[in-house]
């Protein structure tokens, strides 16, 4: 089996906090969000991060309306 | 506060993004699910506030911050930033900040408004500020609508756009063109930055990112007026999912309202001088021309302990109703009152009817205006019939006339008829009238002791032979209440 390669980025998001409006969704280059299938307390398809693949880009960060719903981790260079 | 249903993030990795220390942890506005806004899902007010808190996380300028929040659906703003709040009224906001910025000028002054609160109900308000190159930042959200209530049409809807007062679309002959709000004000002189940008995709984003950073930059180095606009979406209202309201924004906004930067003198714009301060209390006197022995008020007399004069002056244009008023307003200050002195008159500058409200209390004044006064100074007969019903029971009345008319009478007030003006002319100049019947009053009611009355008149009349015509009217005033006439105070 193939060593796998570090993961660059990662993202979490809260549910409680998000309303599922999907822009982040949108923003994402590689496609690793969706909107889930449960709802979440406020009534919304709070969205999920596929859990691999991310680059730490802050896209989704940048257009999601929520100030706290979305955290982007990164693996900076000199670590 | 712990973190529900987030997963840890794996080994080595750096948190980069999250929520900026501008905003508060929690939102003390509702009972539960503090963390979320009360934003609908994907509007754009979510991501300016984002932006703008970021700016001044990066800028390190929260402790000085104050943001002004306008009347829209971002008027909670003060909800979410933990800096200084004010929340102005419906369009105001140019204004507040103008008062805050001026008074503090270290402050980082945020105006943050709508397009139906800055470019409809604030257009005055937006134009002055930035035509006086005030240092303040201002976040404009053009989101083409009236979010907050439903749907009216803005200034700012595209021509052709549904709306609950457009229902069959913006018509330019009914509601004119829409209003290009960074345009208008690059036709002024003062502004120092100017730049329109939208919220359409993640790129556009970065760019408003930019833009509302440098806008409040301008002002952490001490320039002018900056203004960022920001096109922005309006999922509800436009009846569409958050990522067609983006679109909108992209394709069809952007396109009416062209992006970029519009004024940027940020290089060669003159530096603001620092407010000038106001004159020391001591240079007060000389200035409002007002003797040094009188600017000690005295205290109250214990006659006047309880006083609360709620008094209407009312009659012609010319017929000196304002001075009366002022008059009584300046002797009851002279005698240690609490007073107030409110004129009411048309646009007529002679003919045409006048009035004016007093108070005169030894309590503040809660309001200027009297609805309920205790005396009614009538100087003729339109008047006494408008105002006579509003007199309180046991009020005193004064009535230019030789008696009221008959159907024009109340058993529960003291009343009382004299010609006032006629005798002023007997006194050799009709134009005392006024001073007669303020005689009159301070017989029949007392209201304030003859000695702060006169120093009220000399005060006001500089002209030595009316000073003293007006001594010789206010003495034939109070002899006139003794004459015998068939309309007596009880
Ligand atoms: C003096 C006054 N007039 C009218 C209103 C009603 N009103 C509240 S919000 C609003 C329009 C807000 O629209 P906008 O500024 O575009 O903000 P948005 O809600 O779209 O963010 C109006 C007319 C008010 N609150 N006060
Ligand atoms: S940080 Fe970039 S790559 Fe990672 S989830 Fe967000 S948008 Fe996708
Ligand atoms: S952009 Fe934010 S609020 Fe919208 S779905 Fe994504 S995480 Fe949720
Ligand atoms: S009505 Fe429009 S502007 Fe107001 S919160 Fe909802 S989406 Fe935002």
């Amino acid at each position: 089996m193939a060593a796998e390669k570090p993961e660059r980025g990662y993202v979490t998001i809260d549910d409680e906090e998000c309303k599922g409006c999907g822009l982040c969704v949108e923003s994402c280059v590689p496609k690793l969000l969706r909107l889930g299938d449960a709802l979440n307390r406020s009534g919304y398809h709070a969205a999920t991060y596929a859990g691999r693949g991310c680059t730490g880009c802050g896209l989704c960060f940048l257009v999601c309306p929520e100030p706290g719903a979305i955290r982007v981790y990164k693996r900076l260079q000199a670590a | 506060m712990p973190e529900p249903n987030v997963s840890a993030p794996p080994e080595g990795l750096t948190l980069i993004h999250s929520k900026a220390a501008a905003f508060y942890d929690h939102y003390e506005r509702k009972s539960e699910l503090q963390n979320q806004t009360h934003y609908c899902p994907g509007c754009g007010h979510g991501v300016a506030h984002k932006l703008l808190a970021r700016a001044i996380d990066e800028l390190g300028v929260q402790d000085r911050t104050v943001l002004v929040s306008p009347v829209g659906c971002s008027v909670f703003a003060y909800y979410y930033f933990d800096v200084g709040n004010v929340q102005a009224a419906h369009g105001r906001a140019p204004a507040v900040a103008t008062g805050i910025k001026r008074a503090r000028p270290e402050a980082i002054v945020i105006s943050y408004q709508g397009d139906g609160d800055l470019a409809a109900i604030g257009t005055a308000e937006i134009l002055h500020a930035a035509n006086r190159g005030e240092a303040i930042t201002v976040i404009f959200i053009n989101n083409a609508i009236y979010g907050m209530t439903g749907g009216q049409l803005a200034p700012t809807t595209p021509v052709g756009c549904w709306s609950t007062t457009s229902p069959y679309g913006r018509n330019i002959w009914n509601e004119g063109y829409p209003l290009h709000v960074v345009e208008t004000l690059a036709s002024l002189e003062a502004p120092v930055y100017l730049e329109r940008v939208a919220l359409g995709n993640s790129k556009q984003v970065m760019q408003a990112a930019k833009a509302i950073r440098r806008g409040v930059e301008n002002q952490v180095k001490g320039l002018g007026f900056s203004l960022i606009e920001v096109l922005s979406p309006c999922p509800t209202i436009w009846k569409e999912t958050p990522v067609e309201a983006q679109r909108r924004v992209r394709e069809e906004l952007a396109q009416l309202y062209p992006l970029g930067v519009v004024r940027d003198k940020t290089k060669d714009a003159p530096r603001r001088p620092a407010p000038s301060f106001p004159p020391p209390l001591t240079a007060l006197p000389e200035l409002l021309d007002i003797e040094e022995s009188e600017t000690l008020a005295p205290p109250v007399p214990a006659s006047h302990d309880h006083a609360d004069w709620r008094i209407k002056v009312a009659g012609f244009g010319g017929q000196g109703v304002l001075m009366l008023g002022e008059v009584l307003a300046e002797a009851g200050l002279a005698a240690g009152l609490e007073v107030s002195w409110l004129p009411s008159y048309g646009p007529e500058m002679r003919s045409g009817t006048s009035n004016c409200h007093v108070r005169l209390s030894a309590r503040p004044v809660d309001s200027p205006l009297v609805t309920q006064p205790n005396v009614l100074v009538a100087l003729n007969e339109p008047s006494l019939r408008k105002f006579l019903p509003e007199v309180a029971p046991g009020g005193y009345v004064l009535y230019n006339g030789p008696e009221p008319p008959a159907d024009c009478r109340r058993p529960d007030v003291r009343l009382l008829a004299r010609e006032f003006v006629a005798l002023a002319d007997r006194l050799g100049d009709a134009r005392v009238g006024n001073i007669v019947t303020l005689g009159a009053l301070l017989e029949a009611a007392g209201v304030v002791e003859e000695q702060f009355v006169d120093r009220a008149l000399a005060r006001l009349v500089k002209q030595a032979r009316l000073l003293d015509l007006d001594r010789k009217a206010l003495a034939a005033g109070r002899e006139a209440v003794h004459q015998e006439a068939p309309h007596d105070i009880p």
